[in-house]
């Protein structure tokens, strides 16, 4: 049981038995805190894995201190630079001239022209009515010879219509230029950390004989302009969507969403979306079953009734992986999250029925400042948030799925849990490092 | 072109200058923002983040309440949280959104007093300033009302020093050896403004004989401390070895002596082949000390906030990178934050010296105590 730091705090509102819970958002909103938990990418970690593209952000300094210092720690700086708006640019109205003529000016200093340049854009410019499309096309004219593409720092849109996490996977793939579709290229899309090659994806792929662009591998601009020549688009990550629509409407080729699951036969369906949309037979998968329901064996036979927490940021889908533990007999005592996708909600269902006891916790929630616990717990944590919370040093330190697919990723998870049930690490450290996996960052 | 950076980082902003300021006082305090500052102040520019709890949080605001002015979410939030919390005040500070639509913190801060029964400050930030700038409003708005009225100097010589946050000082015990230098003085602290501090001793502090301003984050607390409880002020870092004589002496004139003026204790030898660059009054003592130590005269290129009257005639005031680009062409030795190193010539000598407020937390564990040990920077002297 998590303890409050304040015994003068109430916990009726951020503790919650999934049967009492709402969905898709358990708790009342208000004023919100941010735990020291930092491994999930921002748009500065996303925007870079477009080879050798330059970042330049137009934005209030308060606004440019997280991400000019995100870069700085990636050691990126000479990828990226900034334009600060001031109140005089507000009461002036020339929001559009000091892009075009800051953007004009940075590019010129650089000691080497690059190929692209992604140009970040904040609230400011949203509801002043900034005229984007001339800064863009005035921008093109100068400079025929670079790539411009339009990225947003506007997280006052979060509630309307794309997330800026949305805007920004999408935008990874704007650049693209259309080209002949090769029916054997194929390309997975929208997320931050490279597939793992052991998952079912990429073996079928491969096996098949399908070259496979992924942006995480490309090192040139040029070698990641070939991206355009892939036929079919596959993104497992939800926030990945849009990205892959725009594609299929930019560059011709198909989107397919294969959505991520412990649960075995929504993976099956998900490899039947992909072998159908390969054109090839669908492998037979009772033996990973097998082996999946060994691994859980396993895992419960070493951890046995061990206390578990499962946080948001580990994986797509929380709750999924807290069912297959369960059902496996395994003793998942808290969820932390603020909200959940639509894609879980059979999840919450079947938990609500058959799991009511099991605790909802939130992140952000004010009260939640007081709810970390000050004394090392033995709680074996999925997640870093979950990680901060419990204060354990038993933890899997994986953010966003980690490039995990299909029944691979059940036994790659499990392993996770093994080796963070026989190992400690140090959370206080290693949680407050930004962009958990990120090339530039390790 | 001013208002760009190719490649150096950005000082700390005023939003978050309030942040730190207030951060160990025991209020609720909240930043008026979409999101992004949220991370932004407790990943880089709050060091005290994890090992000391604090009520600083975002009001989460979305599109369509910025767009509606809907202020009644932003009050009852807090209302909400302020009654299970339990804080001793609020402060509502702003970022850009709120300083565009034009939000009414005054008003919003005596709703919220009225509903409260505590005190409530509108600190109109407007995520466009340095952390100077927020940290000033913030320190000079508690000046005006949280000290008590009607306290009586005390007998024994006092002080408060005003102007300590991590954002100038980290956590490296800085804050600390300038504590011990005035009580190495005889004089007993009374608040220290806002750095191993409480509230209660804030309440206190127009009982001291005078002020002493470590960083320009204190000056215009120092300014109204004056004009309420007519408390003389000395301005200056304390820094090991020659500096530190000449600060004490002047803080003695200054206690013993009423009519004594405000006080930069500051040197001013000729001479421009060393440039420090940073915050004013840090920069300024770091100048001095050297000065003082060498007979080498010291330039300062100040970026953030400064009435010139600080400075002299030879240092200049240099927001943008431009401006430092051009004023290094001829500098023989470079003293700043290692993210300036960048844009510094070739032919200069660059002695790193990190500041949380402008490369965070990158060199947190590399930030020198200067006023218990002055040796980091006289080695390459």
């Amino acid at each position: 049981m998590l303890k409050s730091l304040r015994d003068d705090i109430e916990r009726n509102d951020i503790e919650i038995e999934i049967a009492k819970a709402s969905f898709p958002a358990p708790f009342k909103s208000g004023l919100e805190y941010s735990s020291p938990a930092r491994g999930t990418w921002n748009i500065v970690h996303t925007g870079m894995l477009i080879p050798e593209a330059h970042q330049i952000f137009v934005c209030a300094a308060g606004c440019l201190r997280g991400v000019v210092l995100t870069a700085a720690e990636m050691h990126a700086e000479k990828r990226f630079s900034t334009v600060e708006i001031k109140e005089s640019n507000l009461l002036d109205g020339d929001l559009e001239d000091l892009v075009i003529e800051g953007v004009t000016d940075i590019i010129n200093k650089l000691p080497k022209r690059p190929p692209a340049v992604l140009v970040y854009t904040s609230c400011v410019h949203h509801f002043t009515g900034c005229d984007l499309d001339m800064i863009y096309a005035e921008l093109a004219k100068r400079f025929p010879d670079i790539d411009f593409t339009d990225c947003y720092m506007n997280p006052i849109m979060r509630k309307s219509g794309l997330t800026p996490d949305q805007i920004m996977r999408s935008r990874l793939y704007k650049l693209l230029k259309k080209r002949e579709l090769n029916d054997k290229c194929v390309a997975i899309i929208g997320n931050d950390l490279p597939t793992l090659k052991s998952s079912e994806l990429l073996k079928i792929l491969n096996e098949n004989d399908f070259k496979v662009h992924e942006i995480t591998d490309k090192k040139t601009y040029a070698d990641y302009q070939q991206m355009a020549e892939s036929s079919i688009y596959f993104s497992y990550y939800p926030a990945a969507k849009a990205a892959g629509d725009l594609m299929s409407e930019q560059l011709g080729g198909k989107h397919v969403y294969l959505p991520f699951s412990y649960d075995y036969d929504e993976i099956d369906a998900s490899l039947k979306l992909l072998c159908d949309s390969l054109g090839i037979d669908m492998p037979d998968t009772s033996k990973k079953r097998k082996e999946c329901d060994m691994a859980l064996k396993d895992l419960k036979e070493l951890i046995k009734d061990k206390e578990i927490a499962i946080d948001y940021t580990f994986c797509q889908r929380p709750l999924s992986l807290a069912i297959m533990l369960l059902k496996a007999g395994m003793n998942v005592k808290y969820i932390f999250a603020d909200s959940f996708t639509g894609e879980e909600k059979n999840d919450f269902d079947y938990l609500q029925k058959n799991h009511p006891d099991l605790l909802l916790f939130p992140t952000v929630h004010a009260k939640m400042r007081f709810f970390a616990s000050k004394e090392e717990s033995d709680i074996l944590a999925v997640g870093q948030k979950a990680a901060y919370f419990t204060n354990t040093n038993h933890f899997v330190n994986v953010v966003e799925g980690g490039g995990m697919f299909g029944y691979d990723a059940i036994i790659q998870s499990i392993n996770y849990m093994k080796d963070a049930y026989n190992n400690k690490k140090d959370m206080c450290k290693l949680v407050q490092i930004k962009g958990l996996g990120c090339d530039y960052c390790s | 072109m001013k208002q760009t950076s190719s490649i150096i980082s950005t000082y700390s902003a005023d939003v978050f200058g309030v942040c730190s300021a207030l951060y160990e006082l025991g209020g609720l305090v909240v930043m008026h923002d979409a999101s992004g500052c949220n991370s932004t102040y407790s990943t880089h520019d709050e060091p005290r983040w994890y090992t000391m709890d604090s009520m600083v949080y975002i009001s989460a605001l979305s599109e369509m309440e910025a767009v509606m002015g809907d202020d009644n979410k932003l009050i009852e939030d807090i209302t909400e949280a302020a009654e299970s919390l339990k804080p001793k005040f609020v402060a509502i500070c702003g970022t850009p959104i709120p300083a565009m639509i034009g939000f009414d913190f005054e008003a919003v801060a005596k709703v919220l007093e009225d509903r409260l029964k505590i005190p409530v400050f509108g600190i109109p930030t407007s995520g466009m300033n340095t952390y100077v700038k927020g940290a000033n409003m913030a320190l000079s708005a508690f000046a005006e009302r949280i000290p008590k009225e009607n306290v009586k100097k005390t007998i024994m010589p006092s002080m408060n020093i005003l102007g300590l946050t991590p954002l100038d000082f980290s956590i490296n015990g800085q804050a600390e050896s300038i504590c011990n230098f005035a009580s190495s003085l005889d004089f007993d602290i009374i608040s220290k403004w806002t750095m191993g501090t409480s509230f209660e001793d804030i309440e206190k502090s127009g009982s001291a004989n005078i002020n002493l301003v470590v960083s320009s984050t204190g000056l215009e607390a120092a300014k109204v401390l004056k004009k309420r409880f007519a408390t003389p002020y000395v301005v200056g870092t304390p820094i090991e070895g020659i500096y530190n004589a000449l600060l004490a002496d002047t803080i003695k004139k200054v206690y013993t002596d009423p009519d004594f003026p405000d006080y930069v204790c500051k040197s001013n030898l000729p001479g421009e082949d060393i440039v420090v660059i940073g915050e004013a009054i840090t920069s300024i003592s770091l100048a001095s000390s050297i000065e003082l130590a060498c007979g080498k005269g010291v330039r300062i290129l100040c970026p953030t906030e400064i009435d010139k009257y600080y400075l002299r005639d030879k240092d200049k005031i240099t927001p943008y990178e431009d401006d430092i680009r051009s004023e290094l062409t001829n500098a023989k030795m470079i003293i700043a934050d290692p993210l300036y190193k960048a844009i510094c010539p070739d032919s200069a000598k660059f002695i790193p010296l990190p500041s949380e407020s402008f490369s965070g937390r990158i060199y947190r564990d590399e930030i020198p105590d200067l006023t218990s040990d002055f040796s980091y920077i006289k080695k390459y002297l």
